[in-house]
């Protein structure tokens, strides 16, 4: 019964022609990494994007709409907000890539190693993770970054140690689950040592729901760094970031346009990552790859 | 006792009829006809058996019966008549009453057929209630009625468990009882005892068969094993690609086949009651069913079919070819015989015997070389603590269970679910490491060796897993799998010498060489089970340790995967230990069988004399309750009901472990734990009183 259920699941993916099945299968991942890509080249290329600087302040012009002059607006103290959105672009990515993938990497080989050792491995390091765990991330955060002191890279810093537990909470329930199999028995038959197991064998097929929450993560990320720049942490104001953009323009109701753009580049850029890390996902799986 | 299929007073009128039904699944890829055109009729009060291999249709032929069908699968043509009324023009409303009312159905996995969060005593009485024919109360009672007919013990308590508390058997003979409830007339089984210990399955079939004696309910009994049909059926309908290929009265059918389909089920299994020494190897047909989006035109068992001749271009309907017999074959019609071709048609029979390694094996063998040597090994796992308080537990997975295992012997290791058997095979393969005893392998006391002592021994011994699906690491390519243990090793050096090494072993095992770019799901069960020998053939061991390698495959294939085996071990004086739970399997392939119980050796002995003259009641009860695909044969065999369920290994009883179940048990048997004793030559039993019960 399930085989022919299988059968018939992919069948109903089917393979009306070569190219409609491709743009089905990785349309939306060739769009999340056009999206992603081009906020790239923006960071790189901000300044000859725009004819006006990030912190000039002019106050005779604050808070105009839209207009040509200036497309998206002015802020509060009359900054260009598309200009500011371009360079924020650089710090935002950045830290969202960072700290992201950076936890995400030791998170997942901490959880890994946790659950392929058992034993006591494996309750000191999850009692650790619990422990980090068990403190609201944004306080947990904010006391790290202001005992290190004020700044980016501390900032970020202060998040990686608040950020990787869940991914070692998450990679231990997919390794134990990768453990049981039949074919990580066969590894330990053929005598292969535990490292080799981990990476080979587990890990690889344990990745799936590892990069749909790290590709959901990247705007986390991205708007918890917001949050410690708007209680004063992170970036130092006058520096364009786009979390502290909107929380600049939070109260600003009638002036719509502080605040929705940067939301909107930050949506962008969420559901860029969305849509490549579902395309990644499958193509990392040969099961729908050779479909 | 008989304990075939007897027959009750059948009533003229059918219960169901099936008139060309075709259900179909449209899909992108175009039209799967898994059902395609079947008739049948169900008396009232009658068995018929629906039987097939995975992808015959069978199952959605049941379903379609109550159009329990999915959104994407359509019921095209045909009619269903179930007591005269049209089950097709039915709305939701009629649909609702007919499920639970008239027609009921029971499925193969009891795990998933309950509903885990509601006492059994709701889920009863909800389904009586609901067809508003008792009020709570009188269901209620009922409810404890039915379950103690169903064989439940303490039904009064019982109704109060949840679902979890219960083991497989219970809980299937929980959702038999609810399908009985409303009195239906026809009571549809899909794979009733698939999941089920040969025990319980016999135990399961038993009531099946009281139900429609008691209550003269018509069954309709799907299964793949042609055993389970004889226990229970009158009638037989043999399904094929979508199609019926064969009807007709069980004991008929099974002794005389008119359909090449049949015959080759019938021939696929090795039987209990039937042994020829030296006949190692079993009758299979080559190929695979016709891909279901693109049926041949002409017969679709043609392109497998031994028996094959011009006609069969053509497309034969089911015809007439004796009293209540019917076949869709062109060589039945026109009067010809199968029977005549039993075993002579087998290839690897004559193949065998032209050979010369059968012979080199057979001095191997002789010379009785031990390598491996099992003394009092043990296993407990810790159980998760039901409380802080709480003391901590241990299941017994594994209690002092000594081995022998010679060179190029096949040693059968048997038992129900939870008897430590695959315990055992992990810890001898150094998976687990034992909580105490000894294992020692080719010399070298491997039961607390470190991995890397362990390592070089690793080349000699590999292992067979039962899981086709998850043995082989989806994301490996199969050269990629295959490579591995070889560079891993040193067995070979470099790329071309590998990709020469594994186009050997692929060619060895029966799987092209050109797939060596393929991921597993691209392979069927059958071809993934072999390349899982070939991942443990690819180190050239001498010693296999076999995971139930066959259970999950179907009975054809089932037979490939014995005949290689035997192939392979004659080639390469090959030494298995071989698990499963089947015993006909257990009972073709093996030199010598031990018995498990409860994680204790119950017997061993040399595989004639064990079946000849089982000395433990536990190995006798094991050996009666495997259904024999033979209506005449099951008649000859004495009934030995094993009643009751294998008990918890966490605290396993006193004295001998299997007191509990034993009809002979007397008090010394609570006291005393029996020790494994020699009986005389290599028979050994573990029992105060062997050879008493009879």
């Amino acid at each position: 019964m399930s085989v022919g259920y299988r059968a018939l699941e992919s069948a109903a993916l089917g393979r009306p022609s070569k190219r409609r099945r491709w743009t089905r299968r990785y349309g939306l991942a060739t769009l999340g990494g056009g999206i992603i890509a081009i906020w790239v080249l923006i960071a790189i290329t901000a300044p000859l994007l725009s004819p006006y600087l990030p912190d000039t302040v002019d106050v005779v012009n604050r808070l105009e709409p839209p207009s040509w002059t200036h497309w998206l607006g002015t802020d509060a103290l009359g900054r260009d907000v598309l200009t500011r959105l371009l360079y924020g672009s650089r710090i935002s990515l950045t830290t969202g890539f960072v700290v992201v993938l950076v936890s995400a990497a030791f998170g997942t080989l901490v959880g890994g190693i946790a659950a392929f050792a058992r034993g006591r491995i494996e309750e000191i390091i999850m009692r650790v993770t619990d422990l980090v765990l068990c403190f609201p991330p944004i306080i947990l955060a904010l006391a790290i970054a202001a005992a290190l002191g004020i700044g980016t890279t501390n900032t970020i810093i202060a998040m990686l140690v608040v950020w990787w537990p869940k991914f070692s909470r998450l990679a231990r329930g997919l390794v134990i689950v990768q453990r049981s199999q039949e074919y990580v028995e066969a590894a330990h038959v053929v005598g292969l040592n535990p490292s080799r197991i981990l990476m080979r064998h587990v890990l690889p097929n344990a990745v799936g729901p590892l990069i749909v929450l790290v590709t959901l993560d990247i705007g986390n990320a991205i708007i918890t760094f917001a949050g410690l720049s708007f209680l004063g942490l992170g970036v130092v104001p006058p520096t364009p970031e786009w979390g502290s953009m909107v929380a600049e323009g939070r109260e600003l109701v009638d002036q719509w346009w502080v605040a929705s753009f940067p939301g909107l580049a930050i949506l962008s850029v969420v559901l860029g990552f969305n849509f490549l890390g579902d395309g990644i996902r499958d193509w990392l799986d040969p099961k729908s790859r050779r479909r | 006792m008989s304990r075939t299929a007897h027959s009750t007073p059948i009533d003229a009128a059918p219960v169901l009829q099936v008139q060309g039904l075709k259900t179909h699944f449209f899909t992108d890829e175009g039209v799967v006809r898994a059902v395609d055109g079947i008739s049948f009729s169900v008396a009232g009060g009658e068995t018929l058996g629906i039987v097939g291999e995975s992808g015959s249709g069978k199952s959605v032929a049941a379903l379609s019966l109550v159009r329990l069908l999915d959104e994407s699968c359509r019921i095209v043509a045909g009619e269903v008549r179930f007591q005269g009324r049209d089950v097709l023009a039915m709305t939701t409303e009629e649909l609702r009453s007919l499920r639970g009312g008239g027609v009921a159905m029971v499925f193969q996995n009891p795990m998933t057929s309950l509903n885990p969060v509601l006492r059994i005593a709701r889920q009863l009485v909800e389904t009586m209630v609901v067809h508003q024919r008792y009020d709570v109360d009188a269901a209620t009672v009922r409810s404890v009625n039915l379950l103690g007919r169903m064989g439940i013990t303490a039904p009064g308590r019982a109704i109060r468990s949840y679902p979890h508390q219960f083991s497989g058997g219970m809980r299937q003979r929980v959702v038999i009882a609810m399908g009985m409830s409303n009195e239906p007339a026809l009571l549809i089984a899909d794979e009733p005892t698939t999941a089920l210990d040969v025990t319980i399955q016999a135990q399961i079939l038993e009531l099946l068969r009281e139900l429609n004696r008691d209550f003269a309910t018509a069954i309709i009994l799907i299964s793949h094993d042609l055993g389970v049909i004889a226990r229970v059926c009158a009638r037989v309908v043999v399904m094929y690609a979508g199609e019926v290929v064969e009807e007709g009265p069980t004991e008929a059918l099974l002794a005389d086949p008119r359909h090449p389909y049949t015959w080759a089920l019938i021939n696929a299994v090795p039987r209990l009651d039937r042994h020829e020494p030296g006949a190692r190897r079993l009758t299979t047909i080559g190929g695979t069913p016709p891909d279901p989006l693109n049926h041949p035109p002409g017969c679709r068992f043609a392109e497998r079919c031994p028996f094959r001749i011009e006609q069969c271009a053509r497309h034969p309907d089911l015809l007439d070819v004796g009293p209540g017999r019917k076949s869709r074959c062109w060589v039945a019609q026109a009067g010809g015989t199968l029977a005549g071709h039993r075993r002579e048609a087998s290839p690897a029979m004559a193949q065998s015997a032209s050979t010369g390694f059968a012979q080199t094996h057979a001095t191997l063998l002789a010379r009785g070389e031990r390598l491996l040597e099992v003394r009092g090994v043990t296993k407990h796992f810790p159980v998760p603590r039901q409380g802080f308080f709480e003391p901590h537990q241990v299941v017994h997975a594994v209690d002092g269970v000594d081995l022998d295992v010679a060179q190029g012997e096949t040693v059968g290791i048997v038992g129900e679910s939870g008897c430590g058997k695959s315990t055992l095979a992990r810890l001898i393969a150094r998976i687990h490491a034992p909580t105490a005893g000894s294992i020692v392998f080719a010399g070298q006391d491997i039961s607390n060796a470190s991995a890397a002592t362990i390592r070089p021994l690793r080349r000699r011994m590999q292992m067979v897993f039962q899981d086709p699906y998850s043995s082989l690491n989806p994301r490996m390519t199969l050269g990629e799998t295959l490579g591995e243990p070889l560079r891993f090793h040193g067995v070979t050096h470099g790329t071309a010498e590998t990709a020469e090494r594994i186009a050997e072993i692929l060619e060895l095992v029966g799987i092209s060489p050109r797939a060596v770019r393929r991921y597993p799901h691209e392979f069927s069960g059958g071809q993934r089970q072999r390349i899982s020998i070939a991942r443990a053939l690819a180190v050239r061991p001498d010693f296999i340790v076999a995971d139930e390698p066959i259970s999950a495959l179907d009975v054809n294939i089932q037979a490939q995967i014995i005949n290689l085996l035997v192939d392979l071990q004659e080639r390469f004086g090959l030494t298995y230990l071989f698990i499963a739970h089947d015993l006909a399997v257990v009972r073709h392939i093996s030199d010598r069988i031990v018995v498990l119980y409860l994680g204790k050796v119950m017997e061993s002995a040399a595989t004639d004399e064990l079946f000849a003259a089982p000395l433990h009641p536990y190995t006798r009860h094991l050996i009666s309750a495997v259904p024999i695909p033979d209506v005449a044969a099951e008649r000859q065999r004495r009934n030995l009901p094993l009643t009751g369920e294998p008990p918890s290994a966490i605290e396993p009883p006193s004295g001998c472990r299997f007191r509990t179940r034993c009809p002979i048990a007397q008090p010394i048997c609570t006291e005393r734990d029996p020790a494994l004793a020699v009986h005389h030559g290599r028979h050994e039993v573990a029992c105060h009183f062997p050879g008493k019960f009879s």
